[in-house]
């Protein structure tokens, strides 16, 4: 085979493996038929443009003569935009690193590794682009189908924006790797990856309260300081918006931009691709040690359970990162409360159904760890106790860790207004149980390490979860604003739960 | 005087349990106690379906399992808490070190921590583990995983103890380990049950060997007695497993 045949038919299988994982990833493994898929994406596709059309449809007719804050508001949603593909791309870059079993059989094969490592970064970077391009197609045929067909340089964009986040991932992983080692890059690039893209929104939210007392991320982008600060109209920094809204040379310049990014790292990074991997490989991970004098601890068989769960719950760099991400949420509305001690804002009122939501999420999330992601599952069934008092034990370990991470921020509102402190106990408490309850009932064994696949194995579950979440979270809102009508979503949301169960397998 | 027959260690009656085709066949075993007992057969004949049942990892859809007089079916914890299994996959969690997953093992089966501790130290001392009695398991080898699971299941001091390929991944020196530490609980009165694909570990340590096929005991006995059984005393335990094997699948 020639170098170009060889590279091309590698490209291919990449194409292959990429196109796999993804169709993995969407059907959880499992064949659909060709009708179900297609019903499928067509309802996710009428879905996801009704929702893009609230949410943008009326910026269509934009033209392309702004004004600063709007040239400030579409640049910070690209950036917003490209730092979240960034986080998928360095996730990518480190599963090139650390995906050892193929990684083997590469390394040992008589090919040309910088044009094999080219081809990944290549593909990392195809991937990257796909995955954008699924999620901004609703968006781009809303603006298209409302301000005509200039919009459609929108999809360059995000092409533009994939080509330089693929080349800006392997950059920094490959920093990651000079700088603490490659033992410690991956689960520091999984941490990165995971609060790069909510780090920025809560910046802005953090922002707009500091400044101006609200949650909404656009009042900073709009404010007279931000246009005081932005540079010019002409101005680079605007040449993302103005190729969004049809300018064909700034998205020339855009996409060569990219590509030739992307062709530099490449050129830089692919032929020392080996050399890092064969570091990787070489260097063991380091032996974590624990405390070598403290004797066994006495205690029932669900204690030791308990305990188990939380050593492992506490070492899981997933869920420091899972959990970060969560706590990232909270610092707005921990924020929030500490301003209205001040000014007494009725603004105060968001601060429940953010908690609320938050609680809801992290219980799913813990849920799973604790009841689902056992790794020694053969060790806890054949264990002398029934089942029962194994399932009792993991629900007790996410309701206490909830506990103990909402508790604070309760006992905070608590000084502020009892009764929304009360309300939001109360609406953490259900929205938590609601999710554990739904983990349960879908409940399939898997290891720990699936945590990221967690909610691919059940839509279902992730649906429910998260319409649970939100449920409570606005009843929590309505029930201090307009209690009646609290009663209300609360029934639905209790209708959802219940609809849950009766089709769950649990039931079945 | 009367005669007070003791229990078998592992008493299977009409065992049954389908997948697609039927894994295990209405399978009766009996395995007495003290016994080192090897159970063989070809990949799928049936052999771990057979132990997930008896370990009560799977539920049989008919027949019996009693565990030293205990009903397994109708009371399993009576039953897991004098039984221990290991299987060739070694789970054990990866952010515990040895000495904390043994621990979380014997508070599971609710052992004095002040019994556990010493035992743990000792097993993990003699499987060669002492110098990583605090490193988390996620950097160990497979071998050093078996042994770390080995050890967890016998930190409760099972009386039958169940074990699905135990030498897979371990060294020659740590194979040797694991056998002594079972020939010792053997020798102690302790129940073993083993399945194997090296012969050569069923020839020298079982007292008894079954053979499996089908999900159907088609060979039992010492190796003296499986020869008689074959007709020829110089024919090795190899030569008597495929031939046994052979016709099993010509008459299937």
């Amino acid at each position: 085979m020639t170098s170009s045949a060889a590279l091309t038919w590698f490209a291919r299988h990449e194409i292959r493996l990429a196109w796999r994982e993804g169709m993995a990833m969407m059907t959880a493994g499992r064949r659909l038929r060709k009708r179900s898929t297609v019903i499928w994406l067509l309802v996710f596709a009428a879905l996801m443009h009704l929702a893009a059309y609230a949410v943008i449809g009326r910026f269509a007719d934009l033209d392309g003569l702004l004004d600063k804050p709007t040239l400030i508001v579409i640049t910070a949603c690209a950036f917003l935009g490209w730092a979240l593909m960034l986080s998928q791309a360095i996730e990518s870059v480190t599963r090139v690193f650390y995906a050892r079993a193929d990684l083997d059989l590469i390394m040992s094969s008589p090919v040309a590794l910088a044009n094999v490592f080219s081809v990944r970064i290549a593909a990392i970077a195809l991937t990257v682009i796909m995955m954008a391009l699924l999620l901004s197609t609703p968006f781009v045929n809303v603006l298209v189908l409302g301000g005509g067909p200039r919009w459609f340089a929108a999809y360059g964009v995000v092409i533009a924006i994939g080509l330089s986040t693929a080349a800006v991932a392997v950059a920094v992983t490959v920093a990651l790797f000079r700088t603490i080692g490659p033992s410690r890059t991956r689960l520091v690039a999984q941490i990165v990856a995971a609060v790069i893209g909510a780090g920025f929104v809560i910046a802005l939210q953090i922002a707009a309260i500091l400044s101006y007392g609200t949650l909404s991320r656009f009042a900073v982008l709009t404010s007279d300081a931000a246009a005081m600060v932005a540079p010019d109209l002409d101005s680079l920094l605007w040449w993302p918006a103005r190729a969004m809204l049809g300018d064909t040379e700034a998205l020339v310049w855009l996409l060569a931009a990219g590509l030739v990014l992307l062709g530099i790292t490449m050129a830089v990074y692919s032929p020392r691709f080996a050399d890092y991997v064969i570091r990787v490989s070489a260097t063991a991970a380091p032996a974590h040690r624990g405390h070598g004098t403290r004797p066994f601890r006495a205690g029932s068989r669900q204690q030791a359970l308990r305990r188990k769960e939380f050593v492992l719950l506490w070492r899981d760099p997933w869920l420091v990162s899972q959990t970060l991400m969560q706590l990232l949420y909270l610092i707005p509305p921990a924020l929030m409360l500490w301003r209205s001690f001040a000014d007494n804002s009725a603004a105060i009122l968001l601060i429940t159904p953010v908690i609320v939501m938050a609680a809801g999420q992290l219980a799913g999330g813990l849920a799973w760890l604790t009841i689902c992601g056992e790794d020694a599952a053969d060790l806890v069934t054949t264990a002398p106790l029934p089942a029962s008092r194994v399932t009792r034990a993991k629900i007790e370990v996410v309701l206490i860790a909830i506990g103990a991470i909402f508790a604070p921020l309760v006992l905070a509102l608590l000084f502020a207004s009892p009764p929304q402190a009360a309300v939001t106990a109360l609406g953490v408490a259900v929205a938590a149980a609601s999710a554990t309850a739904i983990q349960l009932w879908f409940r399939v064994q898997a290891r720990r390490s699936q945590f990221r696949r967690r909610q691919t194995s059940s839509r279902l579950a992730t649906f429910a979860e998260a319409f649970s979440s939100i449920g409570w979270a606005a009843t929590s809102a309505l029930a201090l604003a307009w209690p009646a009508v609290a009663v209300v979503t609360g029934l639905m949301t209790a209708g959802i739960l219940a609809a849950t169960w009766k089709i769950s397998p649990e039931r079945g | 005087m009367k005669h007070v027959q003791q229990p078998s260690a592992l008493e299977l009656r009409g065992l049954t349990k389908r997948f697609d085709r039927p894994a295990v066949d209405a399978l009766d075993l009996t395995i007495h106690v003290g016994e080192f007992y090897a159970l063989l057969g070809p990949n799928g004949a049936g052999k771990t379906t057979t132990l997930r049942m008896v370990a009560g990892l799977l539920r049989p859809d008919a027949g019996s399992v009693s565990v030293l007089g205990i009903d397994a079916l109708g009371d399993p914890v009576a039953a897991k808490q004098i039984t221990a299994w290991v299987s060739d996959e070694p789970m054990i969690y990866d952010k515990l070190t040895p000495l904390e997953y043994l621990e979380f093992v014997a508070g599971l089966w609710g052992i004095d921590p002040a019994i556990a501790e010493p035992s743990a130290r000792e097993l993990l001392g003699s499987l060669g583990l002492e110098p990583h009695l605090h490193e988390r398991c996620e950097g160990f080898s497979k071998g050093m995983r078996q042994k770390v699971a080995l050890a967890g299941a016998l930190v409760h001091d099972p009386r039958l103890i169940i074990l699905d390929e135990p030498l897979t991944g371990l060294d020659a020196v740590s194979a040797r380990h694991v056998k002594k530490l079972l020939q010792d609980r053997v020798r102690a009165g302790c129940t073993v049950i083993m399945t194997t694909h090296i012969l050569e570990v069923a020839e020298r340590m079982a007292d008894r060997i079954g053979v499996i096929a089908s999900g159907r005991l088609i060979a039992e006995g010492t190796l003296s007695e499986l020869r008689q059984q074959n007709g020829r005393n110089d024919t090795s335990l190899e030569d008597m497993f495929i031939a046994l094997v052979d016709v099993e699948t010509e008459a299937a």
